[in-house]
């Protein structure tokens, strides 16, 4: 990548992204850890696993229906935690402020953080302030990272799916990025959808208290769906079959799509998550998921094979067949 | 609560299964059917109907992705005005990864050229009006179906007396090409998928020709799974017929006269003219241009800009793809060198590009 510049599409999430990491990030840090790409890194301290992650906030607008940029950030630090089964013990925030923006609003923020670090049973313990330029950082900009404590015999990773396992959601794709492209107010469109961002990690609790094995877990943000199923798939060697029938998705966030030349399958979702069950504890733990208020939408929607490893094979609802391939560069409203 | 898929849905997968079944019985002869509009690629990928179709019948893309089409040369143009002083060019985000001849506007961006990305050509004049002491540019690409909401925008900017709106104008219309195609005889086509949005705008008789002057059977189709299945069953009952005509399936959205508003604001603001079609060479009477009322607005004779060669890139074979002569996966760059991350030519880029369906939905070929 050498003599190339940074564009907006290297922060898709999608290939170029990934391409970013592999070919520049991850060559210089070069460590087993890092290498698994995993939503947070395991690292042994003494006997006991630890769970560590950082991820960087700046969407915009900073406010829409569901959420805001700080509920945004908690929520993403406590899920990235709960992938690897993760308890999170405590979360650091950095803020990145504008010149000139009001402390009202920044109290506003601070306030969605502490909503929704009490939902996910976390504080916030530690973080840092820099003020920068009017002009720069785009009003804010708020860095979170988080530890948390993986309990012994659980071993949650991308590595770990197994042909036979079943593919399990935990509701409607992609409700977060339709409402924020709403909330932009870029297109003259209007409508009922409300970011689904909220903390998975007593999903997730109930999920492990079945005493089901879990495998794999990962929260489809940016790349939607379809991004994760691949990454997942390709750091597993293992195919999948995915039923498009059984993809849960709300009919305002297809209308959307379908408005704007989008697939839904590449939308972000908050506040979701995907897991990789064994077929032998799956409707225990689909059972369980169903029973928590942030998995009443759960449903099976696909399984994992031995054949065409790496790649995901999406069955359409009329009975086709295509590939979900990882999401390449930015998606682009339709011009014809 | 959610509505799933499968309770809307079962009725229209009974439909669509019902309607393969009769498309399976139907093909005793082989029928090659050219989609024409790249949403209609991409739509049937999506549906994995290409995965359905009996032995036989031939899906082959056509020209009509209005990013892929617009030359090379065009592209430097808004390349170059994309670093000129006091000029910001506005542009579908499309258009942003289409390699030039030398870069794309992604990258001049990258390197500090004035490039805003706008969703509808309204936001460019908007822009214009918010920086009064700067050139907006709005490059213009598309078919019939955005052409009438360029030409609101031009008179839009008129009414406004905005001295800085300028438009760079890659319009294109579909009749054109279709006739240049079927008179070239390189591809054989069976029968045509038309157009959805384009048809919503023109109607159905600009394609007579097609019926009439070379036989061929014509369906203006809708881009549900089920509407695409039930366009190629027309098409094949009326090859059994032994008829050759222009229907429409896509009755919800198409009449046969068109949009009468949409067609005379484009009239008013537009003339015909010859244009250069990426794939296809020039094609008579296939362009759009500003007509002398607005024509102070035409980015062209404003601002002096040079034509380049255009040359294509070495080893590019867009052209072959976008007449239908190849399938994508037969370009020897198709997944090598040509990748949506690392595209050669604009079929790569654009979301209704041929080569980028194929890519994204059916395989690395």
């Amino acid at each position: 990548m050498k003599g190339e510049r940074i564009t907006l599409a290297h922060g898709a999430g999608g290939r170029l992204t990934q391409e970013l990491i592999r070919g520049v990030f991850i060559p210089t840090f070069a460590n087993e850890a890092l290498r698994r790409m995993d939503d947070s890194a395991v690292i042994c301290a003494e006997g006991t696993r630890l769970a560590l992650t950082t991820d960087a906030y700046v969407v915009r607008p900073l406010r829409f229906p569901g959420g805001d940029i700080g509920r945004l950030a908690i929520c993403g630090t406590i899920n990235d935690l709960a992938m690897v089964g993760g308890r999170p013990l405590g979360v650091s925030a950095s803020f990145i402020i504008e010149e000139g923006f009001p402390v009202q609003e920044l109290e506003r923020f601070l306030s969605s953080m502490k909503e929704a670090a009490q939902e996910g049973g976390v504080e916030v313990v530690t973080g840092d302030t820099k003020v920068v330029e009017l002009g720069s950082a785009d009003g804010l900009y708020i860095t979170t990272a988080g530890v948390g404590i993986v309990p012994p015999g659980v071993h949650i990773s991308s590595v770990a799916a197994r042909p036979g396992d079943l593919v399990i959601v935990s509701g409607p794709m992609g409700d977060h990025e339709a409402a924020v492209l709403l909330a932009r107010g870029e297109f003259p469109l209007q409508g009922a959808i409300a970011s689904d961002c909220a903390p998975l990690n007593s999903l997730v609790e109930a999920m492990l208290a079945t005493g089901s094995t879990i495998r794999t877990l990962r929260d489809p943000t940016r790349g939607g769906l379809a991004t994760s199923l691949w990454e997942i798939a390709q750091a597993s060697r293992v195919g999948l079959i995915i039923d498009e029938a059984m993809v849960p998705i709300r009919r305002e966030v297809k209308a959307l799509c379908d408005l704007l030349g989008f697939d839904p399958f590449y939308m972000a979702s908050e506040g979701r998550l995907v897991a990789f069950v064994p077929q032998a504890d799956a409707y225990k733990v689909l059972e369980a998921m169903q029973g928590h208020p942030l998995g009443s939408g759960a449903a099976v929607i696909g399984r994992v094979v031995a054949e065409h490893p790496g790649e995901v094979l999406l069955r359409t609802a009329i009975g086709g067949h295509r590939l979900l391939e990882p999401l390449s560069g930015e998606q682009m409203p339709r011009i014809c | 609560m959610t509505s799933t898929w499968g309770s809307l849905m079962s009725r229209q997968v009974d439909i669509a299964q019902r309607l393969i079944k009769g498309i399976a019985e139907a093909a005793t002869t082989p029928m090659r059917i050219m989609e024409v509009c790249g949403t209609h690629t991409v739509a049937i990928f999506r549906a994995g109907i290409r995965s359905l179709m009996p032995q036989g019948v031939e899906l082959i893309s056509g020209p009509g992705c209005p990013v892929c089409v617009t030359p090379i040369a065009e592209i430097d143009q808004a390349i170059i005005l994309s670093g000129r002083e006091g000029v910001i060019l506005a542009t579908f985000g499309d258009l942003m990864r289409v390699p030039g001849t030398k870069s794309s506007l992604q990258q001049e961006k990258g390197r500090g050229c004035a490039v805003q990305v706008v969703l509808s050509p309204l936001e460019a004049v908007k822009l214009a009006e918010a920086n009064p002491e700067r050139a907006v540019v709005f490059h213009a690409v598309g078919f019939e179906t955005t052409a009438p909401a360029i030409a609101a925008a031009v008179k839009e900017a008129k009414r406004r007396r905005l001295a800085n709106f300028y438009l760079l104008s890659s319009l294109r219309l579909i009749p054109p090409p279709l006739r240049a195609l079927l008179a070239s005889k390189e591809v054989k086509i069976d029968g045509l998928i038309l157009p959805g949005h384009v048809s919503v705008i023109i109607g159905s008789r600009p394609y007579r020709f097609i019926a009439e002057e070379f036989g061929i059977p014509g369906v203006i189709t809708g881009f549900e799974p089920v509407d695409i299945l039930e366009g190629i069953s027309m098409l094949f009952r009326q090859k059994k017929e032994g008829r050759a005509a222009i229907e429409i399936q896509y009755r919800r959205a198409v009449k046969e006269e068109g949009n009468s508003r949409a067609c005379a604001l484009m009239a008013e603001v537009f003339e015909v003219c010859d244009a250069y079609w990426r794939g296809l060479g020039e094609i008579p009477d296939s362009g759009l241009r500003l007509r002398d009322g607005f024509s102070h607005m035409d980015a062209k004779d404003v601002f002096n800009l040079p034509l380049s060669d255009g040359v294509e890139p070495q080893g590019c074979r867009c052209g072959e793809v976008l007449q239908g002569r190849i399938a994508p996966t037969d370009c020897p760059m198709f997944g090598t060198r040509c990748k949506p991350e690392a595209p050669l030519g604009a079929c790569m880029v654009s979301s209704e590009g041929s080569c980028a369906a194929y890519y994204r939905y059916g395989g690395r070929g």
